[in-house]
């Protein structure tokens, strides 16, 4: 069962969103970002829905995929509702309990933020959803090297990374190993209060961590034997290149961002 | 001098190592020409130092006294690190601690890329590589749904993408079962043989040393025993002596040698016995 666990929520296609270039899709999930901070008033959520709708019927991703992406928020995004709900100050006032109160402002700022809330996740998870780990990681890496300049190691980030990805699964294999092995010897996971199973995993991840660094010291062993010496002076297997796909997409997404930020000036 | 280099591509003079904490050498004034095309096996017990011998021929270990040339290159020369762990590859023991990549394919090019080989010749490196290994159907699998046969042969396929001279085993066998055992001897001893690749083939497994076109036993840091497996399984007292196995065809021939068979010398494996038994007991055929 473990052994076929995928990584992240990846979902594999072929469709252009997924085709790409990982770095055009995080730039433009900046701006998509960008384009909800610039939303003033929640009717205008309609402009970045649209742009959702075309995103995800272009990734052929369904509804359903970006909503099980939300919902692990559920509880903030209601916690979110209820505080600007009952305590934003306003002046007209709808309904008022001790120091509770509804204002038209509250419900205003309610679902305004409510809503920011739900389509930065939304949109967010597009960029996972279409994008593979390690497409995400090299991105990250190129987009990340003007910082070189300022010592900021872009290279190592990226190959630690990478390194993390390779490593679940084994560690997750190893991880069942040891409590099975536990198991036989009389532990128990699985029955107590929070603490007490707390405690039950102690075994655990002791023997879990001393492998990790043993299997680090071996692996840093390996990577020098095959000469491994940093980013400096190698070259890449997999190249990126921008195409006319990444054109397109940056024309889109720059221009919905022009029309909200359009909206917002002249409708207020 | 630049022959030598050639016809032995690994030459170890009068090495030691010793580690920081220890009194001993765990390597004792070893000394060993590997020739060019050979399949040399190195045996030892836990402790004989045959794992950090093989660290100290592609300059991982440094030695504390003495010289390792790889290709004429001595290890100790801080420039030639990376020109020496290019010629000299090696596979370490655990399949899983050696692959860095999430892809087979990617993990074959990790030792192209840090070479700096330009990126359109490493495609046909890499396929030509995991030819050689028969996994050109798993280019584009993940490590971890491999097995541990697999997993050995991906690292021995990165090993050979960087077109090395000779190529160090420390031991690839020894976390494998049986039949990933014969799976990953059967390929470098295929690789040996079609392309003349020079292997050091470190292990404890008896059996796999006597496919080995030459053998040396290690003992406490010291060589014990060089030569052919067929003269140094002749000895059967003496591997004994150190702890190792002896081929159990090796055994018994030596056995029934002494019982008062004319049995040659050299028969190391179930075959190779049963045609000298025939000869012997039914000599009319």
């Amino acid at each position: 069962m473990l052994r076929d666990i995928t990584l992240g929520q990846y979902m594999p296609g072929s469709s252009p969103v997924h085709r790409l270039d990982p770095r055009t899709k995080i730039l433009l999930t900046m701006v998509y970002i960008a384009m909800i901070f610039c939303v003033r008033s929640p009717i205008w959520y309609i402009l970045p829905l649209l742009y959702l709708v075309l995103c995800v019927r272009l990734a052929g991703l369904t509804f359903q995929q970006l909503l099980k992406a939300i919902k692990p928020l559920r509880f903030l995004l209601i916690l979110t509702f209820l505080l600007n709900l009952f305590f934003s100050s306003g002046t007209t006032i709808w309904f008022q309990w001790g120091i509770l109160r509804i204002s038209q402002e509250g419900v205003f700022t309610a679902i305004h933020f409510s809503m920011r809330l739900i389509f930065l996740v939304a949109g967010t998870s597009i960029l996972t959803l279409t994008t593979s780990p390690i497409a995400l990681c090299d991105g990250i890496e190129i987009l990340l090297k003007p910082l070189n300049r300022l010592r900021f190691p872009s290279h190592e980030l990226a190959m630690m990374m990478t390194i993390a990805l390779r490593f679940i699964p084994t560690l997750i294999e190893e991880a069942d190993k040891i409590m099975k092995a536990q198991m036989a010897r009389g532990a128990d996971f699985e029955s107590g209060n929070l603490m007490k199973r707390a405690k039950a995993m102690v075994p655990l991840l002791v023997p879990l961590f001393v492998s990790a660094f043993r299997r680090a010291g071996d692996l840093a062993m390996a990577m020098e034997a095959r000469c491994y010496h940093g980013g400096e002076g190698r070259t890449r297997l997999r190249v990126l290149r921008f195409g006319q796909l990444d054109l397109w997409a940056t024309l889109i997404t720059v221009g919905g961002l022009l029309l909200v930020i359009f909206t917002g000036v002249w409708f207020s | 001098m630049e022959d030598t280099a050639v016809t032995f591509p690994l030459r170890i003079q009068e090495v030691s190592y010793q580690y920081e904490e220890e009194a001993q050498n765990a390597v004792d004034h070893v000394s060993m020409e590997i020739a060019k095309g050979s399949f040399v096996a190195v045996l030892g017990h836990n402790g004989s130092g045959k794992s950090t011998l093989a660290k100290l021929m592609n300059a991982l270990f440094l030695p504390t006294e003495g010289k390792v040339l790889v290709c004429g290159m001595d290890t100790a020369t801080e420039e030639e690190v990376w020109n020496v762990r290019r010629h000299a590859g090696m596979v370490f023991q655990n399949p899983d601690n050696q692959i860095v990549a999430n892809m087979v394919r990617e993990d074959v090019a990790f030792g192209l890329e840090n070479l700096g080989v330009p990126q359109v010749d490493m495609p046909s490196r890499i396929e030509e590589a995991l030819r050689c290994v028969q996994m050109t159907d798993f280019a584009q699998s993940a490590p971890h749904m491999l097995s541990g046969g697999q997993k050995q042969r991906v690292a021995i396929a990165g090993v050979l993408a960087m077109q090395p001279d000779v190529m160090i085993m420390d031991e690839s066998t020894a976390m494998l079962d049986p039949s990933g055992r014969k799976e990953v001897l059967n390929s470098v001893r295929k690789l040996n043989r079609e392309q003349q690749m020079t292997v050091v083939w470190i292990t404890h497994f008896m059996e796999e040393a006597a496919v080995a076109d030459r053998v040396i036993v290690l003992d406490k840091g010291k060589t014990a025993m060089d030569g052919t497996p067929q003269e140094v399984f002749a000895r059967v007292d003496e591997i004994k002596a150190l702890g190792l196995d002896v081929p159990p065809m090796a055994e018994l021939s030596v056995k029934l040698r002494n019982a008062g068979l004319e049995l040659p010398e050299g028969i190391l494996n179930v075959s190779d016995m049963v045609k000298e038994l025939k000869k012997v007991l039914c000599p009319s055929k």
